[in-house]
């Protein structure tokens, strides 16, 4: 009986020991992986040509990469700019004005924004943002469009990295212990002004921490980016213009990869590319993080 | 002076309630929306036929191939999360627990590979696919989309179970349970909960990712029955057929995207009452 009891924990301690193995090796493995598939792409260009240069012949193997990393910081930076702010004021009034209630409300509705598929938010992008683009913003501003823009990417991805943040900031927001507002308070500040000086400045590596990883996740969206931003390889830093993010590359071109030379390295290269920045950013911020709730 | 303080504090409590019912607006508008112009198109044949020739032309038939490929594909891949999953977060509650910096660093680490995105771990599921000689197929598909999901669902299973009191651990240890009857007996059972909610989660995150199985599922008109047939999704359906010029092709987009909403409003409810259902029952 004992015996059979000792078997089964050694048997359960090595399922348990392979299955934590595997999910530590798995960014391993991705990089090599994403590497082997795209060293072929080495021999051919170099490393500082693929990210520095700007031509795109896929035909005749000159692969630059620049419009692509061009066009995804700029749709990542314009989704930024507008979800940063209401993110930031919606945890605000969630964690210190609403009442519990209200909050318990929120919590769902959040939480299925931040279920739903990108597809979701693209078919929406399509209905919606692009006919608006096209056929009252773009006007307005004497400004011929598609409405497949760089703007429609960046509102689409707006929308879609809200509840992301959203919900990083309200767990920032409620570390900080109450007691500290109550101080404020009882010296006769308002309550905007113990957000401002005591909250937003406890929690600023958090809010910090919470941006960054907010655009780690739009740098890497694909499907919803891609049904509205026109996919056009050229760099033009305006908000009317398509643009071509990288997510995009390796999802439009995967039918094509196989029949042209080096293409497949090309977009085993992309995806790394994707890969390395991305894990950088969240290592970085994550580290942030637990360094500050180490402190507390 | 008094007077600026509360003007400010007027506008910024206005502001930032402005900004939380507008998310509330922007749910309404896109579930809605995608209701409106999906529930036009939708019908019965949707949901139960398969495409028949000439679909893609406006011909009859339906999506019931991406949606059954979707669920096969999500099931398979939570069945695999869960396989690899709630041991590994078993692991770091029980056996890591009283190493605290080891069980800082898994977690920094699944945290950062929760945050990559799914095209990523398509491409790499495509590699490692052409690495082990498959094509296109069911497998390929559930095993990227695995790939995407064990993160999810091994975090969100550990938040739960390091909030269980150490006394249980102990008590169990005290009466001479082994480790592993710890980790499954008491460990698992009190963590019930949380892994329905960790499970759902992750199945909502397999069937809405299109990126992951772009490249390693395929698409097919047909449903398969092996794991080495290629598979359609629905994401993947409502991306092709939205990119058709034909207008009645397109309407079906929008039932496919309403389709898939009505599953992941389903399964978010689902999670939501399960958990509920389940801490009830629990021991405080």
């Amino acid at each position: 009986m004992l015996y059979k009891r000792i078997v089964i924990d050694k048997v359960s301690n090595a399922w348990m020991m392979l299955s934590i193995a595997i999910i530590l090796l798995l960014p391993v493995i991705i990089g090599a992986g994403l590497y082997i598939k795209a060293s072929p792409l080495f021999d051919v260009q170099s490393l500082g040509r693929l990210l520095g240069s700007t031509t795109w012949l896929p035909n005749e193997m000159e692969f630059g990469f620049l419009p692509f990393v061009l066009g995804s910081l700029y749709v990542t930076l314009i989704s930024f700019l507008l979800a940063a702010p209401v993110c930031l004021l919606s945890a605000i009034f969630l964690t210190q004005f609403s009442s519990k209630r209200f909050m318990r409300f929120m919590y769902p509705v959040i939480d299925i924004l931040a279920g739903l598929p990108s597809v979701i938010y693209g078919v929406w992008g399509i209905i919606v943002i692009v006919p608006f683009i096209s056929d009252s913003a773009a006007p307005f501003f004497g400004i011929k469009s598609s409405g497949y823009t760089i703007l429609a990417g960046g509102i689409v991805l707006a929308v879609m990295c809200i509840p992301y943040i959203l919900n990083m900031l309200i767990e920032v927001f409620n570390t900080i212990p109450i007691g500290l507002k109550e101080a404020s308070l009882s010296l006769g500040a308002t309550y905007w002004e113990s957000v401002k000086h005591i909250v937003l400045k406890k929690g600023f590596p958090g809010i910090i921490s919470a941006f960054g990883l907010g655009i780690a996740k739009a740098f890497g969206e694909t499907m919803a980016v891609m049904m509205v931003v026109g996919n056009m390889v050229q760099i033009k830093f305006h908000l009317f213009e398509a643009a071509y993010p990288l997510p995009a590359l390796i999802a439009n071109n995967y039918g094509e990869m196989l029949s042209i030379p080096m293409y497949d390295s090309a977009l085993m290269f992309a995806a790394l590319l994707l890969f390395v920045i991305i894990l950088l950013i969240n290592l970085v911020f994550r580290y942030f993080i637990y360094r500050t709730k180490k402190n507390e | 002076m008094n007077k600026r303080k509360i003007i400010e504090e007027k506008v910024f409590r206005i502001l930032s309630a402005i900004a939380t019912y507008s998310l509330v607006a922007i749910l309404a508008f896109i579930v809605l929306l995608i209701f409106i112009k999906g529930f036009d198109a939708l019908s019965w044949d949707m949901v139960l036929k398969t495409p028949k020739g000439g679909y893609y032309y406006g011909g009859e038939g339906g999506v019931l191939n991406a949606i059954v490929g979707s669920l096969y594909i999500s099931i398979g891949a939570t069945i695999i999360a869960a396989i690899i999953g709630i041991p590994a977060a078993l692991y770091i509650n029980v056996h890591l627990s009283r190493y605290k910096r080891t069980q800082n660093t898994i977690r920094y680490v699944l945290d950062a590979l929760w945050g990559v995105p799914s095209i990523v771990y398509g491409a790499f599921g495509f590699t490692l696919m052409l690495f082990l000689g498959m094509n296109a197929s069911l497998l390929a598909g559930i095993i990227a989309v695995a790939l995407l999901i064990i993160p999810i669902v091994v975090r969100t299973f550990d938040e739960v179970l390091c909030t269980i009191p150490k006394g249980l651990h102990e008590a169990s240890l005290a009466l001479g349970s082994t480790r592993a009857e710890m980790a499954f007996k008491i460990i698992f059972k009190q963590g019930f909960p949380g892994l329905i909610t960790a499970l759902l989660l992750a199945f909502g995150r397999g069937i809405g990712d299109a990126a992951s199985v772009l490249f390693t599922a395929g698409y097919t008109d047909r449903i398969p029955f092996n794991l080495d047939e290629p598979t359609a999704t629905l994401p993947l359906a409502i991306f092709f057929q939205l990119s058709s010029p034909i207008p009645e092709v397109r309407e079906r987009a929008f039932a496919a995207a309403a389709i898939l909403t009505i599953i992941i409003l389903i399964i978010s409810l689902a999670a939501r009452f399960l958990s509920k259902i389940y801490t009830k029952t629990n021991f405080k």
